[in-house]
């Protein structure tokens, strides 16, 4: 076993868009609802998919539930990830905010969602990030939150900026928030992107594209809302997230929730 | 009957998670070295055998009792509560290590197991596994490994060592894990 080496890419974004086009043509009419996990546009996924189909199982009792959060895990302030320094941090301003639910349209109530993103240059406050883009010290860009009796959320942040990555050459990924989210049972466990309007990188990226079915594509991505925009203040995106997978018998909550 | 809405596709954590979902305890779902706590530890590799270094597990199980824990505070660990959930990112050696506890039958007479998720730069959706106990009287009568081919089968149970279970993870190649889809 040779340890890996970093070589530098060499192909070109029209190299990697024309590997993209061929896999789309390849899988038109499919309606394949989930990412392909072997995408090679994604170099990273050569090694890292599984080559054997997953095994078909009943789910157990344990993967019938979920893990439990509650105030005791988060504090509501988690939610705006503007007030993380003494001053402003800088970008546009947005707030995000939607509902989770399950694929029978029930709300996923008390459910941690979690979410990490870059700041408005780009870039991430990580050791292994290299893009030289500035840090900003007001803005960590991450964030936590509970959604609350409806499965709502709601985050307060900055529009995070497209960053360069080292898939091929002049690779940029569009711009997006990365979210964490439980379901009402842990086989709806779901780690995504979220994505903003009419972004042109959408086009170029291995990692979106890697979803063919543009359906399926366009359920990543946010759309603007002008009554969550607050006057003065901020632009607001609205994004709904539905958890599919079996979970445990629905219950009707106690008091009415009609 | 409405028709079910249509799921949110996964995307890949990508390699930026580290400042954002690891945080201080997650993986001791109880004190290390605590009566009654085992190490739950291994690697995880890729196709060509080499360690992934920018992997996240999480595991959810039922107590040493059988029973489904449903307290909160995963994320501010008490010492005292059990919550059933961990979750551990993988070292520069791809090795990652959960403190916890044997998990218990939640039936009588079936086996039991860690439920576990796995997430990756360069894995753009989890895999869902199960991670079974070596050696327990009731795997010869679990659904799922008894419809399994005995190399596969092999892939989702654990091997006792000193400190408690070792399970490796393999995304690809010879000794690739059996993830799973649920019905
Ligand atoms: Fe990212």
């Amino acid at each position: 076993m040779t340890a890996p080496t970093k070589k530098p890419p060499v192909e070109t974004q029209a190299d990697l868009s024309a590997e993209i086009e061929k896999l789309e043509a390849d899988s038109a009419g499919q309606n394949v609802r989930q990412p392909l996990l072997d995408y090679p546009p994604y170099r990273s996924s050569i090694l890292r998919h599984p080559t054997k189909d997953p095994r078909h199982a009943d789910p157990e009792t344990i993967e019938l539930w979920a893990p439990c959060f509650g105030n005791s895990d988060v504090d509501p302030l988690e939610a705006d990830l503007t007030i993380a320094g003494s001053n402003e941090p800088i970008g546009e301003r947005i707030t995000v905010s939607g509902r989770v639910t399950d694929g029978e349209g029930r709300p996923v109530r008390n459910q941690l969602v979690e979410i990490w993103q870059a700041n408005s240059a780009g870039r991430y406050i990580h050791k292994r990030e290299q893009h030289p883009a500035p840090l900003d010290p007001n803005f960590t860009g991450v964030g936590r939150c509970i959604t609350d009796s409806e499965g709502r959320y709601r985050f307060q942040t900055i529009k995070p900026g497209p960053y360069p990555w080292g898939n091929h050459i002049n690779a940029w990924r569009p711009a997006h928030i990365h979210f964490s989210l439980f379901g009402r049972a842990f086989t709806q466990r779901l780690i995504t992107q979220m994505y903003f309007p009419s972004d042109p990188l959408f086009a170029l990226d291995p990692i979106y594209q890697s979803i063919t079915d543009q359906k399926a594509r366009d359920a990543l991505v946010a759309r603007y809302d002008h009554d969550l925009s607050t006057p003065e203040y901020s632009m607001g995106y609205h994004w709904d997230i539905v958890l599919t997978g079996p979970s445990r018998t629905w219950t009707e909550p106690e008091e009415g929730d009609l | 009957m409405s028709t079910p809405d249509r799921p949110t596709p996964g995307q890949t954590i990508g390699p930026f998670f580290g400042y954002a979902l690891p945080y201080e305890g997650d993986a001791d779902l109880v004190p290390p070295g605590s009566p009654g706590s085992i190490r739950l530890h291994g690697k995880v590799y890729d196709g060509a055998g080499n360690p992934i270094p920018d992997a996240l597990l999480e595991i959810w199980q039922t107590d040493a009792a059988g029973n489904v824990p449903q307290a909160e505070g995963s994320l501010h660990r008490d010492g005292w509560t059990f919550t059933g959930w961990g979750r551990a990112d993988t070292d520069l050696n791809g090795h990652y290590t959960f403190s916890t506890v044997l998990p218990g039958a939640s039936e009588d007479g079936a086996a039991p197991f860690f439920a576990l998720t796995v997430f990756a730069r360069g894995l753009l959706d989890k895999l869902h596994t199960r991670i079974y106990l070596p050696e327990h009287p009731a795997n010869a009568g679990d659904p799922l490994l008894v419809s399994l081919p005995e190399d596969e089968r092999a892939t989702l149970v654990a091997t006792a060592d000193a400190t408690g279970l070792r399970f490796d993870i393999h995304l690809q190649g010879d000794r690739e894990t059996t993830f799973l889809t649920y019905r």
